[in-house]
């Protein structure tokens, strides 16, 4: 008999009822709203005449719709308006909140792990298609829709079809200047924006193991841009180091516990997936995006594909399209690309490991004057990590805006745009037709890379750059 | 939610792969929306208006006899992206009810049965087969999906069948007293005795935050 996959012992553990042909009600161990979804949720629970059923595994934290200024200057009407509907609904319901300027506050995804919140073996969910971000800990997570929100606050459960599984093996060593986040760039580039639609993904291989947490993070945060809404990460030491401590984390006895049912999770060496992928991860060069899918990637030192060497119809329909819309010759160098914005935050790359990475390329250069260079930390608790070790004035003295934690720019729901037919290379995972705005043109990349584009003032190899 | 039983209405041509809930619907439209608010005039805001907001004619849906579809033929990975549900409120708003595409964006794809419109997997050949029969000009370009007999109709009378999973297909078929969060409520005491049972087995996800709270 096959063993079970990790995918499968967390998905058995949380099983409620078996509805029958293959969906399942699911047990939700912890919840997080935001300021877009939350307020909304806990209304129409409300409308429905209904009680919140677990608030005390319910968080919520102000992240979309607030500004990232100073102050949070500028935070329109409406997101004012969702900001207190978020503070009078949690309030409420006895739902713990994590206010502006609070350690606990910043994007969802950020403040998850930080916190202690998302533990290994845990089933996670958010109103947010990025939530695969927390299998970097070893939880199953994966972003729900607004009418799956509000069945989950009603009963703290949720009806799913249970996905088919694959293992992703990331093998060898990562060159030097090569992150988590190229890896994953060229891990949809291989397989496809729709290659893991389907599927829930299991990160495995060497490459994996010599990552960090954070690194972790960023590579299943991009799983829902492979088309899987769950990406995971086996837990192993490196995981307990991390979570030993953080504020919600087990302690004391609870902790001994915890950690040798952890070590259950893995799994078994004879477990079965319904699909394998390997990727060998040492040529692997730093990646950005050329188009308006996560897909549409090359090596930073390639060439803008030409059409002719685009055979299949679709993809080359899509490619003249997203050309069109990018301003950029087929066949050219995408290196030298003049850059407008540059945006280092969102829940792919805003966590302290990634600001360092920027900050080391940042240092003691100068953001071209033609571009206007942001970083936004992931939370509030980044933030002050970041000054404690001097990385805003880095950035500042560098040219950079040291701005506060949210979701800013990557969605631009809280109205910071990049202006039409200008180009940002951002460390988002969305290069969407109108994603940063309507008509800005994004690139994605790594933290390194974006600084490097953000002083050479063109889309640079960050490899390369001179002093 | 209404039911979804059968239609049989135009249908457009769509077969872009991997467009994105972002594409049908900005996030700058949800922002402090209140119920699912009248979305229809901005799905696929990106491709249906030109820069000064006046129609772009190479739209699809901005053509006769297309602008009154309810069906979609589109692309494979439909509804990519982000979670947001508005999107599928944006489609109906604009008066489309059954998405034909060879693969969804699995949120979307759940999305959908909770409000009533109905996401079909066919294989990319089907759907080309069926974009082949349209004849806009003699006005051939009605498409048959019945959910009850899980057969799609082409234009020129050739039967395609589809697979919905069974409860989502019941689901649709009755209407409103089958939605998720009514037949779940009912499943209290299952709930209750999950959770008993689970905080003896892992009793640091119960506990761990209370004594935080």
């Amino acid at each position: 008999m096959p063993g079970r996959t990790m995918f499968q012992k967390i998905w058995d553990d949380h099983v409620v009822a078996d509805l029958g042909d293959n969906v399942f009600l699911l047990h939700i161990d912890r919840h997080i709203l935001h300021d877009l979804g939350g307020p909304g949720g806990i209304l129409s629970v409300k409308q429905r005449g209904l009680r919140i059923r677990n608030p005390e595994l319910t968080f919520a934290t102000p992240d979309h719709a607030i500004s990232s200024a100073r102050g949070r200057a500028g935070t329109s009407e409406v997101g004012i308006r969702l900001l207190e509907g978020l503070r009078s609904g949690t309030r409420s319901a006895g739902i713990r909140l994590f206010d502006v300027g609070e350690v606990g506050q910043g994007i969802v995804h950020v403040i998850g792990p930080e916190l202690g919140l998302t533990l290994p073996g845990a089933l996670l969910v958010c109103g947010d298609s990025h939530t695969c971000t927390h299998g970097g800990i070893g939880a199953m997570a994966f972003g729900i829709g607004t009418t799956e929100l509000t069945h989950v606050l009603a009963t703290q459960t949720l009806v799913q079809p249970r996905p088919k599984t694959m293992r992703i093996h990331l093998e060898g060593e990562m060159a030097v200047g090569v992150t988590a986040k190229d890896l994953i760039l060229h891990l949809i580039g291989t397989v496809g924006v729709g290659g893991g639609s389907g599927y829930a993904v299991e990160y495995a291989g060497s490459a994996i193991r010599s990552m960090g947490i954070e690194e972790r993070l960023t590579v299943c945060n991009l799983s829902i841009e492979l088309g899987a809404k769950i990406g995971m990460i086996a837990p192993d030491e490196k995981t307990f180091a991390y979570l030993k401590g953080r504020k919600f984390a087990p302690a004391g006895e609870l902790w001994g516990r915890a950690t040798a049912y952890w070590r259950t999770l893995p799994s078994d060496v004879n477990a079965e997936f319904d699909r394998e992928v390997e990727i060998q991860v040492g040529n692997v060069a730093p990646h950005v995006t050329w188009g308006t899918s996560p897909e549409q990637v090359l090596p930073v030192d390639g060439l803008i594909p030409d059409m002719a060497d685009v055979t299949d119809v679709g993809k080359r329909e899509a490619a003249v399209a997203a050309l069109k819309y990018m301003g950029l010759q087929p066949g050219k160098p995408i290196i030298g690309t003049p850059v407008d914005w540059v945006f280092i935050g969102s829940c792919a790359n805003s966590r302290l490991s990634d600001l360092r990475s920027a900050a080391e390329v940042a240092r003691g250069r100068k953001v071209a004057s033609s571009v206007r260079a942001w970083v936004v930390p992931g939370s509030e608790s980044v933030k002050r990590q970041a000054e404690a070790e001097g990385l805003d004035a880095v950035f500042r003295s560098a040219g950079f805006e040291w701005r506060e934690p949210g979701c800013s720019m990557c969605l631009a729901a809280n109205g910071e745009t990049v202006p039409a037919g200008q180009r940002s290379v951002s460390t988002s995972n969305r290069n969407f037709v109108g994603r940063q705005g309507p008509g800005a043109r994004t690139h994605l990349a790594s933290p390194a890379t974006a600084a490097a584009a953000a002083i050479a003032g063109h889309i640079a190899d960050v490899r390369k750059l001179g002093n | 939610m209404k039911p979804f039983i059968a239609l049989s209405a135009t249908a457009a041509p769509f077969l872009h792969d991997n467009i994105d809930t972002d594409v049908i619907i900005r996030v700058e439209r949800l922002v402090g929306l209140t119920g699912h608010g009248d979305l229809g005039p901005w799905c696929f805001e990106a491709l249906r208006y030109l820069p000064d907001g006046s129609e772009n004619p190479d739209f699809i849906l901005n053509q006769e006899p297309y602008r009154k579809s309810e069906v979609l033929l589109a692309g494979a990975n439909f509804g990519c992206g982000s979670s947001r549900e508005g999107a599928v409120w944006a489609m109906m708003g604009m008066g489309l009810k059954a998405v034909l595409a060879p693969s969804f964006g699995q949120i979307f794809y759940n999305n959908c049965f909770q409000n009533g419109m109905l996401p079909v997997v066919l294989p990319r050949t089907s759907i080309e087969e069926i974009i082949s029969e349209l004849r806009p000009d003699t006005g051939m370009t009605s498409v048959t999906v019945d959910l009850e007999r899980q057969l799609v109709v082409s234009p020129g009378g050739r039967e395609y069948v589809f697979e919905t999973p069974p409860l989502r297909r019941q689901a649709l078929l009755k209407g409103l007293e089958a939605d998720d969060l009514s037949l779940t409520l009912k499943r209290e005491a299952a709930i209750a005795a999950h959770q008993a049972h689970d905080r003896q087995r892992r009793p640091w996800i119960y506990e761990s935050v209370e004594v935080q709270s």
